[in-house]
């Protein structure tokens, strides 16, 4: 959504800002699945973005029947059973495909790019490949006025939702058992095996629940945008990747302060440069952050 | 003996190959046309520029050892480094293909050198990244110079009279086989050659390849230009054949597509991923006619929908493949001789 120009300065900044959060909140829910799978288990899911996609698409299903009842609920419905949709392909993608090819580490990668291109080729010939508007309770469809600027509440919302999974995602990786041994895997998986903990079990759990963060983001990206389509799991898990990288491989919160980052620069550079520079800038901004730090990347 | 047999047949298939053209036979199940007909001929030059296009990820990728996401950018440089100067500088066909080809070499050049400065999963997100880079530039038209997500068409005067119209469709055959002809060579002659055996070996062990004094990097640097000049050489063809540049070819999914068509076939094997070029390309173009085709409809819909998507059907396929069959068709076929060899011997 693009502010109007010639409204005052502080309220196009302040714009710009929040709805530069609300995407970064997308990436962040879409980065930090991605970056605990790649930090424990080594693979790079391509299929992430067709995660979001399947479970926006099922909820999206789900709750068509419902659409004469009461909105705030049938969004819920929609929120709640994305989440699962995403968690349980993610869960099955794992048990299925992934874990015959764990000797086999670039095939890992192949079947995961199988996966996102036969998904998004299933959904595409299911649903079409034309956007499905999406309903949204009447607060969400309505905008705040904050310091100036008038700010559309889905943004406010899903940055909300953003920081509850941050927080819990924190919790469960410090508080818990199965957090400690992600950790400890990401660190260091050898002596984790070694020790003789079943790390197999964590990397179906890791899977899982990244995989309802994608699932997740996914029926959030038809809250923000107003409508799904087949093709943005695909353009999003690009950027997801950029925010990985940047954040560091296998750090939730690198993935926190990444995903803000680019979506605000992403989001400035849009609107003061032109449409399409902040894209490109934030492309640029990775090749520069891997060249400028080559291990950098990896978790430390 | 044996080798005279090969060669004898080699020389028959490349001679059956040429006259295609002429050969007016019917092949319903295979082709909607008679062999020599100008669909046939257009669906079969397709076939041989995905095999070249294939067959140049297959250096970086299954010889050299180098996972590179961007390679859909050095396709695309070539069809629209072309197309633009056509149309909007209006070149004629010569300087246009000359001008392309000094930019597909500095392209790659340049890139290549930045990349390869980090290895495995950063080369791959790198490379990526440069790929993504060069299709947002395209989607955005530039100075209008790519009419972005609608695509450039060549007018009916950017090209020659002997590449243009349904009538000229052969020229277009002949140009695509001679192409994949020399795109095979350059590639069995460089991987056999001095600098290809030490892609292999950066593959199987880059640092005992710099323990041994040879610089990993300039060979790197090398199969990187040589892998991305080809494939700005097929996109050239490619663009004669289709007559317009579309955005499709510059999207990160195009590349990962490429990675199925090499692994299809077998990685590291150059025939190989020829093969898995033509295979997935005929296969592409021929699941869209049968998705079409009246059995199909009186299906009911859950077999319906999955079976009229080539790209849900290839993208099983694979799957399949990379679970069950590790080396591609490659690998099948030689276990097929294997095992045929046994079996006559007894």
């Amino acid at each position: 959504m693009q502010p109007e120009r010639g409204t005052s300065d502080v309220a196009t900044i302040v714009l710009l800002l929040i709805t530069g959060l609300g995407l970064g909140a997308l990436y962040f829910l879409i980065a930090s699945g991605l970056s605990l799978i790649w930090g424990l288990m080594r693979v790079l899911n391509f299929a992430h973005g067709a995660l979001f996609t399947i479970a926006a698409y099922i909820a999206w299903t789900v709750t068509q029947p419902m659409q004469n009842g009461n909105v705030l609920w049938t969004w819920i419905v929609g929120l709640v059973v994305a989440t699962i949709a995403g968690g349980l392909a993610a869960l099955l993608l794992e048990v299925f495909l992934i874990r015959p090819l764990y000797a086999r580490p670039i095939g890992q990668i192949l079947v995961t790019v199988g996966v996102a291109l036969a998904a998004v080729a299933l959904i595409e010939g299911a649903y079409g490949s034309d956007p499905k508007q999406v309903l949204l309770p009447p607060w969400m469809s309505a905008s705040s006025h904050i310091l100036g600027a008038d700010i559309a509440n889905t943004r406010l919302l899903l940055i909300g939702i953003a920081l509850a999974v941050l927080a819990a995602l924190l919790l469960f990786l410090r508080r818990t058992r199965y957090g400690l041994i992600v950790r400890a895997g990401v660190e260091n998986r050898a002596m984790v095996t070694a020790l003789g903990i079943d790390v197999e079990r964590a990397f179906t759990l890791v899977f899982t629940i990244g995989g309802m963060a994608a699932g997740l983001a996914g029926f959030l990206s038809g809250t923000y945008f107003g409508y799904i389509d087949p093709a943005r799991g695909t353009s999003m898990l690009i950027f997801a990747f950029i925010v990985v990288v940047i954040g560091g491989l296998g750090s939730v919160t690198g993935s926190a302060v990444a995903a803000a980052v680019v979506a605000i620069v992403q989001q400035f550079l849009n609107y003061y440069a032109a449409p399409g520079i902040g894209d490109f800038s934030v492309v640029i901004l990775l090749a520069a952050a891997l060249l400028l730090r080559p291990r950098g990347g990896e978790a430390s | 003996m044996n080798a005279r047999v090969r060669w004898t047949a080699a020389i028959a298939g490349i001679a059956l190959l040429v006259a295609v053209p002429w050969i007016g036979i019917p092949l319903p199940p295979l082709f909607s046309e008679p062999l020599g007909a100008p669909g046939s001929l257009n669906l079969l030059a397709l076939c041989f520029v995905f095999g070249a296009l294939a067959l140049s990820y297959d250096i970086i990728f299954g010889v050299t050892g180098l996972l590179s996401f961007g390679h859909a950018l050095y396709f695309a440089t070539g069809v629209y480094v072309t197309a633009i100067a056509l149309t909007h500088w209006h070149f004629t066909l010569l300087p246009a293909l000359g001008l392309t080809i000094v930019i597909s070499l500095i392209v790659p050049l340049a890139i290549g050198a930045v990349c390869l400065r980090v290895r495995d999963i950063q080369f791959a997100m790198v490379t990526l990244a440069f790929a993504q880079a060069g299709s947002i530039l395209v989607m955005q038209n530039p100075f209008g110079l790519t009419s972005g997500e609608e695509g450039l068409a060549l007018g009916v005067n950017a090209l020659p009279a002997f590449l243009v119209g349904v009538a000229n469709t052969r020229n277009l055959y002949w140009i695509a086989l001679a192409f994949l002809a020399v795109t095979c060579l350059v590639g069995w002659w460089s991987v056999n050659s001095a600098p290809g055996r030490v892609w292999a070996a950066i593959r199987e062990n880059e640092r005992r390849v710099a323990v041994i004094g040879l610089n990993p990097y300039l060979y790197k640097l090398g199969a990187f230009v040589l892998s991305s000049f080809l494939a700005s050489m097929a996109g050239i063809v490619y663009l004669l054949i289709e007559g317009s540049a579309s955005p499709d070819v510059t999207t990160a999914n195009f590349t990962l597509v490429l990675l199925v068509m090499v692994v299809l076939g077998g990685v590291g094997t150059l025939w190989g991923a020829v093969l898995g070029g033509i295979v997935y390309e005929y296969l592409d173009f021929r699941l869209v006619v049968l998705a079409n085709a009246s059995g199909m409809q009186s299906l009911p819909a859950f077999l319906r929908v999955p079976l009229s998507e080539p790209l849900f059907i290839l993208g099983v396929l694979f799957i399949l493949l990379v679970l069950f069959v590790p080396g591609g068709l490659a690998a099948a076929v030689r276990r097929l001789n294997t095992a045929l060899l046994s079996s006559s011997w007894r």
